[in-house]
């Protein structure tokens, strides 16, 4: 498993270029440019001279190069810098938004905690719903809690987060006036009034994101439990007399994680890449809305950064996934 | 092993038997009603229901009304009929959910046994789906618009060429989940014993996949499949909003919900049509599946 | 006596209860919603409305204007004009002479060399100036003495009010930026993100494309003001729950362009928490007929440029009748409620360059309908119009827009009536107004019979916006398509107009012209057909007061004014 872990990164390396070099060139033909956020007012001329001053109209093997010096050398040489306060990295250029003229990691490391807390809590409880439930629907299959529970699944993923948040917010915060609508990213824990504050406004958010993992991610693994609640070493563990507890959460359990753990896995980059339209509507400035505002307004570096990220996450979280099957069922061998 | 023995025997009357037991899964046939009535009520009802021509001046005057004789599910705000808007939109999304999810699923499964059968394939196909996966949707679809939209226009007319883009658009941007789940268990099912057992008997790699391991991945790709029609569905409102899919006078379900949102306080209806029928389509496709799954499993359908 | 004086006091608290009331920093937090984000506090560098209106809050111009349009003195003492001496006779010169002990927030004085630094900043090679246009045709910026700053011109400026007025054009502190000149201007982000300036509030914290933390400068001329102590500015949402966290759930105090459907804007109102406020600026909605033929029968290169004519809309019967059949109060009621009025005017405001003409307002089908009967446009036997061979098919394209959408549906509807066959497009607005030559869907390029988006001009004056029309500014392969005049008009008598504006210092006569370029441009030619006046909406608590929406100048001009509503 180790030689299989350790080839499996290093042939990660060149994945990530070819990856990158894709993402750059699609991003790059892609129609659109940065002049669509420069107001119709502004004449002809000065907007040639914006974008010039940008750096968008070098040829495009030129800014890719570029690019994967700063990506690859001058940012981690600028991280290292500001962690032992060295001046390595001093009068580099870093990778610059077209957008707010600014370093994009900046923009990332000042967006990625409550990306983090509000997104990856929306998941772990989408989890923590959906897995008992699944279990608990297949262990019943066809009784009044399964097919309640499938009913629910049904409407949570048929109405998308832009249909569902709106209709919290006008229950829950314009009826109610239980939860504040947008949130506020200043607000520093310190004490329990803010901690509850924080709970507070994180709340909606998260019961609509949370809503729609769970119920994906209660369908996989109800349907994986059924597929093996029917196999013969379930019969053949009830004939030996095993309690059903052992029966359904050590065996059948096990056996019927490789799905869910491929969804899952598949889930967890997405944290990072935040869920744009949530993000969006609750004003959690997170990575999601800098993504989709930085496609907005073709702004590439900040695109072709933020993606690049998010492949890094998905090819690693893809390699966790392997090595998990094999963790669950010893019978996969990569060898 | 069992599973095997019983399909070499009868395989003649293997599909009567799967609808045998699918007939008696009270869910599956539910959903088969529902799914029935939604396809015909839009393919016939456009017929049947013709909605009276206003001008302009006088539709306005009748905007977002409530549901009554005249207009059995309201109006919009510009008057339009919401029953005819409906149906029309019925007929767009469902043929594109259906067919993308199609598409989405037989290109997953694809991939997804091959990288997980052939231990060759695997490296490079599962690397072709990261960086599927990576890739940032919004710029990968405008750009698949920009190269092709006015090719397949001109080939196959404006109505058909938005069809065939955004089916197209869907299913190449959505299959990786399904090509993933397919592939983990893959990697466990070749290693089970009756796939030992037909190898050790000389079994080709063709019958093996087809005889043993496609049966086994179906639960799965049925879970994947439901939840890619209503993901097709809304996505293809997304695409229309960015302007890559339909003229936007075109509309379809994931449309009329987006419009109804802003509507949504004052007239929760406009948003409930659409709602109720992206929801029940999904749901029928999911007891459908469920009912498949079963009749399609041996152990169940013998008993 | 001691009585009356008394009296008198009260009567004078009472009627400026909120500033007698007021001391700064006495009404604690004030909370604002913008819809889009700044991305950076320095208008210099971007020119997009949501980044300018935030730095206003910062920093300063000499002067600005306000909600009527007239220019106002900030930082200068008085508004220079011809009969103060402030402008030469010959229009050539404008001098500002600067208020005594100004300081910026961090302590230190104003003086002239900061005026002549931004200058220098925004003219600087390499540095892709955003308001660049503010300073054009500038020869020299002098600074006799500390507080007077003097600007020499190319030749005569009938409208000299351009550096340094207004919230797109302010003044920067010259010790902060002077390492950030050209192409240094975008590693400044410290700078960039925190400017010092002379505004009533400077930046605690700044997290771009998100929120800025403010707090009341210390060093504001005016003791009183600000009221608040601090200021929050939100980014990032839409419209809708941008006005729905002011006028439903109060959690907000101001919400910066809440366009949102009537309907919807009524069902607010009920609540209680807030209202709407509007006024209207030169934002007009419009119908831009494509004088050239976009067929894609013609090599790329030729297709919708001069080279050919359009086959049905070069007919100005056509073009007349496709505007009378629009009923343009329906579409104000449908899209924009209060915040729209019908428009027949490419300049609808200010007042004095307004003409009156009012002649498209009334729907008239009929009309239409006859007028095309007479040119000989008559129904084929599908119902749609044709002459010589050529059918009345349109392609009507424009952006992205729910209110567009509407607009296409109903509009598509009346022209259907007409006999028309109309097909409609929508493009994605990053791409539409992209201006990207590579793309075939950008407004520029203008692949479509018709568009529709509205545009506007920066301040008072519509003379750069009336010369976009120039036959020499049509967008072509030549120029990237990045040519103004977008439905390729050229008339030698408007170029004429254009050119004889230039030369013109007298306001009457200007205004003159003005109005007779918006008619040959509307209602002479049909080229043009404005539909909408679009005001702007914002939405304000009843808890905050002082709020006078300004069309002319940012939002946030009188943010210094802003209190809280005990």
């Amino acid at each position: 498993m180790l030689t299989f872990t350790l080839r499996r990164l290093l042939l990660a390396i060149p994945t990530l270029l070819l990856i990158s070099l894709v993402i750059f060139f699609l991003v790059d033909l892609a129609p659109g440019s940065p002049a669509s956020e420069i107001p119709l007012t502004v004449p002809a001329e000065v907007r040639a001279k914006i974008l010039e001053a940008m750096g968008v109209n070098a040829p495009v093997y030129v800014r890719y190069g570029l690019w994967l010096k700063q990506f690859f050398y001058i940012e981690p040489l600028y991280a290292f810098d500001s962690l032992t306060g060295s001046h390595y990295a001093e009068g580099m250029q870093r990778i610059i938004s077209y957008q707010t003229r600014s370093p994009v990691f900046d923009v990332i490391v000042q967006r990625l905690p409550q990306t983090l807390i509000v997104i990856g809590t929306a998941y772990l409880v989408g989890i923590l719903i959906a897995v008992p439930i699944g279990i608990y629907s297949a262990y019943r299959q066809y009784s009044l809690f399964d097919q309640f529970g499938t009913l629910l699944a049904m409407i949570g993923f048929s109405v998308p987060t832009f249909f569902s948040g709106t209709l919290f917010i006008i229950i829950f915060a314009v009826w109610f006036g239980w939860f504040p609508t947008k949130y506020d990213t200043t607000l520093n824990v310190t004490d329990w009034a803010s901690f509850w504050k924080q709970v507070r406004q994180m709340t909606l958010p998260v019961m609509t994101l949370g809503l729609a993992n769970a119920a994906s991610i209660s369908r996989y693994m109800r349907s994986s439990m059924l597929e093996n609640m029917g196999q013969d070493y379930v019969r053949t563990a009830r004939a030996k007399g095993m309690s059903e507890q052992t029966v359904v959460l050590k065996h059948v359990l096990r056996n019927s994680m490789i799905p869910v753990v491929t969804v899952i896995a598949l889930g967890i980059p997405s944290i990072f890449g935040g869920a744009i339209i949530t993000e969006n509507l609750f004003g959690v400035s997170g990575i999601g809305s800098a993504l989709i505002g930085a496609i907005h307004a073709n702004d590439l570096p900040m695109v072709q950064t933020l993606a690049f990220i998010f492949a890094i996450l998905i090819v690693l979280f893809n390699l966790i996934a392997d090595v998990l099957y094999g963790l669950l069922d010893p019978r996969i061998r990569y060898d | 092993m069992t599973d095997a023995t019983v399909v070499m025997e009868k395989p003649a009357s293997q599909g009567k038997a799967i609808w045998q037991q699918f007939r008696t899964h009270k869910g599956a046939l539910f959903g088969l009603i529902v799914l029935g009535i939604l396809i015909v009520s839009v393919v016939i009802g456009p017929f049947l229901w013709v909605p009276e021509k206003l001008r302009v001046a006088e539709a306005i005057m009748l905007k977002n009304q409530g549901p009554s004789l005249r207009f059995p599910l309201g109006t919009d705000q510009l008057g339009r009929d919401m029953l005819s808007r409906m149906m029309a939109a019925g007929k767009v999304s469902l043929a594109v959910g259906f067919v993308a999810m199609f598409i989405a699923m037989t290109v997953g499964t694809t991939i997804g046994i091959l990288a997980g059968y052939f231990k060759r394939l695997d490296g490079p196909l599962m690397r072709l789906t990261d960086m599927f996966l990576a890739l940032p949707l919004i710029p990968l679809l405008l750009v698949m618009v920009m190269l092709f939209r006015d090719r397949i226009a001109s080939i196959i007319g404006p109505e058909m060429g938005a069809f065939a883009l955004i089916v197209f658009a869907i299913g190449v941007t959505s299959w990786m989940q399904a090509a993933r789940i397919v592939r983990g268990e893959v990697l466990a099912l070749k290693e089970r014993e009756y796939v030992l057992a037909a190898r050790s008997i000389g079994a080709i790699p063709r019958r093996i996949i087809f005889r043993h391991i496609l049966p086994n991945v179906v639960s799965p790709v049925m879970v994947a499949a439901t939840l890619g029609i209503a993901d097709a569905i809304i996505t293809e409102s997304v695409l229309s909003f960015l302007g890559l899919g339909f003229p936007p006078d075109f509309p379809t379900w994931g449309r009329l919900l987006f419009d109804g949102l802003s509507y949504m306080q004052i007239y929760p209806e406009r948003v409930i049509w659409p709602g109720i029928a992206i929801s029940l389509t999904v749901l029928s496709v999911n007891y459908i599946g469920d009912g498949l799954r079963d009749a399609l499993d041996p152990r169940i359908r013998g008993r | 006596m001691k009585l009356k004086t008394a009296l008198l006091g009260a009567a004078c608290a009472f009627a400026m209860a909120p500033a007698a009331f007021a001391e700064r920093g006495s009404d604690g937090t004030v909370n604002v919603l913008y819809s889009q984000a700044p991305s950076t506090l320095n208008p210099y560098l971007s020119s997009g409305t949501k980044d300018v209106e935030n730095a206003s809050i910062i920093l300063e111009g000499m002067a600005g204007f306000d909600e009527k349009g007239v220019v106002f003195p900030r930082l200068a003492e008085s508004v220079p004009t011809v009969e103060n001496g402030g402008i030469s006779a010959d229009l050539t010169t404008i001098t500002w002479k600067l208020k005594p002990g100004l300081l910026w927030s961090d302590g230190t004085p104003v003086t002239s060399a900061d005026a002549k630094f931004t200058y220098e900043y925004c003219t600087a090679p390499d540095g892709g100036c955003a308001q660049a246009a503010r300073y054009e045709g500038i020869k020299s910026v002098d600074t006799p003495d500390d507080l007077t700053v003097v600007i020499t011109f190319d030749g005569p400026k009938p409208n000299p009010y351009q550096a340094f007025v207004g919230g797109t054009s302010p003044i920067l502190q010259k010790a902060q930026f002077e390492a950030c000149m050209g192409a240094a201007a975008s590693t400044c982000t410290a700078q960039n993100f925190g400017p010092i300036g002379t505004g009533p509030f400077k930046v605690v914290e700044f997290k771009t494309n998100d929120t800025v933390t403010l707090e009341a400068n210390p060093n504001y001329r005016d003791p009183a003001k600000p009221a608040f102590a601090k200021m929050i500015v939100k980014g990032g949402g839409d419209a809708e729950s941008a006005a729905r966290a002011v006028m439903q759930t109060g959690e907000f105090d101001y919400a910066w362009n809440t366009q949102i459907n009537p309907e919807l804007q009524a069902q607010m109102m009920t609540g209680g928490k807030g209202v709407f406020v509007n006024g209207f600026g030169t934002l007009v909605e419009r119908i831009e007929m494509n004088m050239t033929d976009p067929d894609p029968q013609w090599p790329e290169g030729e297709r919708s440029t001069p080279k050919h004519a359009h086959p049905i809309l070069s007919d100005i019967n056509v073009r007349t009748a496709l505007s009378k059949a629009i009923d343009r109060q329906i579409l104000v009621d449908v899209g924009y409620g209060t915040a729209g009025r019908p428009t027949c005017n490419l300049v609808p405001a200010p007042e004095m360059f307004a003409s009156d003409n009012t002649g498209c307002i009334a729907q008239d089908m009929p009309g239409a309908k006859k007028l095309l009967d007479d040119a000989g446009w008559v129904p084929g036997a599908d119902g749609i119009r044709e002459k010589d061979g050529k059918k009345l098919h349109i392609l009507y394209q424009t952006s992205t827009n729910p209110v567009r959408q509407d607009f296409q549906a109903l509009i598509k509807d009346w022209w259907t009536e007409l006999g028309v066959d109309v097909e409609l497009k929508n493009i994605d607005g990053s791409v539409y107004f992209g201006g990207d030559a590579g793309s075939p869907d950008t407004f520029q390029k203008f692949y479509a019979d018709v568009e529709m988006y509205a545009n506007n001009f920066d301040g008072t004056d519509p003379e750069p916006y009336l010369a976009q029309y120039l036959c020499n500014k049509i967008p072509g392969p030549d120029n990237q398509w990045q040519g103004e005049n977008i439905n390729r008009f050229c008339d030698p008598a408007y170029d004429a107009m254009v050119a004889e504006m230039g030369k013109t210092s007298d306001m009457a006569k200007r205004a003159e012209l003005a109005k007779k370029m918006n008619d040959m441009l509307t209602k002479d030619s049909m080229v043009v057909v404005p539909l909408v006046d679009r005001g702007r909406l914002s939405a304000a608590s009843n808890a905050l007061g002082g709020v006078n929406l300004n069309v002319w100048d940012t939002e946030m001009w009188n943010v210094q004014d802003w209190y809280r509503v005990k």
